[in-house]
């Protein structure tokens, strides 16, 4: 008998635990941090997950969260892998009183994975800076967001900062690029537009890919020494950085004529190449170090509480820190822009979320409330347009930290939307969906 | 007590050779089986059946295939990963490329696609064995993922090389909600296993098995080598193919190439290898431990979480997994090579005696 009494408790105290949270109708706001802690990309992931959850903190402990409605969360693993973020979104969607605000998958292949499924669910996907380009065309993608920037934006402003540096535009004819990719489903996004562009401009692209996870680049930098280009671009996630970076620094091609992607422009990216990642520069549409004051309110409220999430406190101030920051900020205002319209104080559906992060405008004086000025480009959210912003600055690796070059590059939208709407366009008519009509809607 | 056959008479060979010859064991399926088909849709939330019983029955069909291939009939086998990529990509360029075509053609015409490439990477098999016949099929996997981002016909000339698997639709039924797409894969999983199993038990087994045992002898006594490898490869080839195309319309909805990494070849080996090499059950139990074991890991971090206060480190639960996943390979490789099938056949053996010890 008592061993029946001993499971029959050890499956109430199981049951009770898995069940506590849902018992609970606090004002709370769930948002899921599905992450990874693990694997060859886990410096992006862990910073990214931290900077984010420390902006929650910081909600928490000065505002009291978002107008009163504090905000919770909950960390699970992905991997990097498809099946496994497929998984935590699955457990992580029903969690909190009113469901998971929305989700950011932090990897390309798994937003392509929950795009359908979030559109059903009502989760609105929130892709910063990866994730499904032609979703920006918000007609057709109702709930997907690329914010910020995507792919296709950047690779605009890049080849306008190469245009820069080569003294205008004009100048870039008979010019040879080189676009070394990740080969991956986010490496090959840009293949279609560089083409595009080189057509305009008259320059040629070699497209040179390298496979995952792109330790090995020997024969793609010899190749790149028989091309001799006048710039590189490495569009490169996690180990293949640095890697990049020696095997440049061994053939002799000058670091500073590399112009890296986003994903490919932190610390974790270089300080591993150490000399050889001397005067590489890459984009960004985050600004980088610890003097911003959204993250000296960080240190204040959280840190010197002993509360906050990175255990290495160098890191604060990374590039990926302050994008995680960037993540928290936006998911938070578009909490609160959905509270403006669906009740102030109350916590918001997902469904509720989408509305306000279509309607999202953070402008400079915004900006300056967060302490954000310079630390993020103001954005303006609409039907048409889930971008928002589309510019990204400059940045320089000195050796010890990274510099910025320039203020933000707008990009071309002109050559950028046409492709985007053809291409959504094509999802619709696959998928049989009808686009919305954005002067109806409010 | 209960598990005794006093009583069970058979009277005709048919009965005598059923794969469940014993009532209890027939019954006990019987009401398996209705739990899965009646039961579990109908309680089972989105979380339990999209994202853990429906990837759960595709890696058990999957680990079925490489259980053929390696359990049966001795061909150690590194690809089985590619062999789902084929069947995936296939499934989805049949139903994209040849109108009105029904849905279960096109799997069952991608796993035939799957079988050709099976028998084009097994013809290493005629000439080596064992470790080099791995690496032989490590080129399949690497060739194939290759092929399938080099050329773009595969994935529709799509910028990213992700192909987004259509909607099922058979006989007018959507199936579109993670219930129905469990009940079409467990459909299909139960009959290919039975299939397994018959094949297994008749000369084509007997055949693939005294290959495995003694491939010198069993070409003395007259089996055909060539013919008997090669139709291991396509069999096992075809299964994965089915796992492969029921993965990509059933339970991801979008798959690019890296989702068929060599990760996922070991990670199906390690499958049959914990849950019993030789056995089609072993394969189900092997299949069973590897998804939903992570799973229950991180769950049980959470409780760990929310009843003692202790936050353990996300990168110490996946790290956790890695380290308890190879110790329990060698575990099992050393105390019961045949793993947890014959772990199940004993608790069947001592539940004969029941309640008496000997």
């Amino acid at each position: 008998m008592t061993r029946a009494r001993l499971a029959i408790a050890t499956a109430l105290i199981s049951a009770a635990a898995f069940s506590g949270q849902a018992a609970a109708q606090a004002k709370e706001q769930f948002v899921p941090v599905n992450s990874y802690w693990v694997g060859p990309y886990a410096p992006g992931g862990s910073g990214i997950a931290a900077g984010m959850i420390d902006y929650f903190k910081l909600l928490n402990e000065r505002d009291r969260g978002i107008n009163g409605v504090r905000i919770t969360w909950e960390k699970c693993e992905t991997e990097y892998r498809n099946d496994r973020g497929v998984e935590c979104y699955e457990r992580s969607k029903n969690k909190g009183p009113t469901g998971a605000t929305l989700i950011h998958p932090l990897s390309t292949g798994i937003t392509y994975s929950l795009i359908e499924k979030g559109t059903t669910d009502k989760i609105p996907v929130v892709s910063i800076g990866y994730g499904r380009t032609d979703a920006s065309d918000g007609r057709v993608f109702p709930y997907v967001f690329p914010l910020m920037t995507n792919y296709w934006s950047q690779n605009t402003a890049k080849i306008k900062f190469i245009g820069m540096k080569e003294g205008g535009m004009v100048k870039l004819q008979g010019k040879k690029l080189v676009n070394l990719y990740h080969d991956s489903a986010y490496g090959k996004e840009t293949i279609p537009i560089l083409e595009t562009q080189a057509k305009m401009y008259g320059f040629t692209v070699t497209h040179i890919a390298v496979p995952h996870p792109g330790n090995e680049q020997q024969a793609q930098w010899l190749q790149i020494r028989q091309v001799k280009p006048d710039w590189v671009i490495l569009r490169g996630w996690g180990v293949m950085n640095p890697t990049a970076l020696k095997a440049a620094a061994k053939i002799g091609f000058p670091r500073d004529h590399i112009i890296g992607v986003w994903w490919s422009g932190a610390e974790e990216d270089v300080i591993p190449a150490g000399q050889a990642a001397k005067g590489y520069i890459a984009a960004g549409f985050n600004a980088p170090g610890a003097d911003h004051v959204v993250i000296g309110e960080i240190q204040k409220h959280v840190y010197a509480k002993g509360q906050g999430e990175l255990e290495d406190k160098s890191r604060l101030g990374t590039i990926y820190y302050n994008r995680g920051v960037l993540w928290g900020i936006l998911t938070t205002e578009a909490v609160r822009k959905a509270q403006e319209r669906f009740g102030k104080g109350q916590p918001m559906t997902g469904e509720q979320v989408r509305w306000g992060l279509e309607n999202l405008n953070i402008d400079d004086r915004r900006l300056k409330e967060l302490g954000a000025v310079g630390f993020m480009q103001p954005l303006k959210v609409s039907c048409m347009d889930h971008e928002g912003g589309g510019a990204v600055k400059f940045q320089q690796w000195d050796g010890t930290q990274w510099k910025l070059l320039t203020d933000w590059i707008a990009s071309d939208q002109s050559i950028v939307r046409p492709m985007i709407e053809a291409s959504a366009a094509q999802y619709a008519q696959e998928k049989g969906i009808t686009r919305r009509d954005c002067s109806t809607e409010k | 007590m209960l598990y005794r056959e006093a009583g069970q008479f058979k009277s005709t060979y048919a009965e005598d050779q059923q794969i469940f010859p014993i009532r209890q064991d027939r019954i006990a399926l019987a009401v398996f089986l209705a739990f899965a088909l009646l039961v579990v849709p109908v309680i089972g939330n989105q979380y339990w059946l999209g994202a853990l019983l429906t990837p759960f029955l595709i890696f058990s069909l999957a680990a079925l295939g490489l259980n053929i291939l390696t359990g049966y009939a001795g061909q150690l086998s590194l690809g089985t990963a590619a062999f789902m990529a084929v069947g995936a990509f296939m499934a989805y360029n049949f139903v994209l490329r040849v109108p009105g075509i029904p849905i279960l053609l096109a799997f069952v015409l991608a796993g035939i696609c799957a079988a050709a490439v099976g028998i084009v990477f097994g013809l290493p098999s005629l000439r080596i064995k064992g470790f080099y016949l791995a690496v032989a099929t490590l080129a399949c996997q690497f060739f194939v993922l290759w092929a399938l981002q080099k050329f773009g016909w595969f994935s529709n000339h799509s910028t990213s090389g992700v192909i987004t698997a259509q909607q099922i639709v058979i006989l007018g039924y959507a199936f579109d909600t993670p219930a129905r797409k469990y009940l079409l894969t467990l459909g299909v999983v139960a009959v290919m296993a039975l299939a397994a199993k018959n094949l297994m038990r008749s000369e084509t087994g007997r055949a693939f098995m005294a290959v495995r045992d003694m491939d010198v002898a069993a070409s003395v006594i007259g089996i055909p080598m060539m013919r008997t490898k090669l139709l291991a490869f396509a069999i096992s080839s075809f299964y994965c193919g089915v796992a492969g195309a029921l993965h990509a319309f059933c339970y991801l909805g979008t798959v690019e190439p890296e989702a068929y990494s060599l990760d996922l070849s070991f990670r199906i080996l390690f499958m049959i290898i914990i849950g019993g090499v030789g056995s089609i059950l072993g394969a189900f139990l092997g299949a069973a431990f590897i998804t939903l074991f992570p799973i229950f890991l991180s769950l049980a971090s959470s409780w760990v979480n929310d009843l003692f206060g202790v936050e353990i480190s996300h990168a110490v639960v996946s790290n956790l997994e890695s380290i308890i996943f190879g110790g329990l390979i060698i575990f099992f490789l050393i105390v019961e090579p045949q793993g947890l099938a014959r772990l199940w056949q004993i608790t069947k053996e001592k539940l004969r005696l029941w309640p008496f010890p000997h």
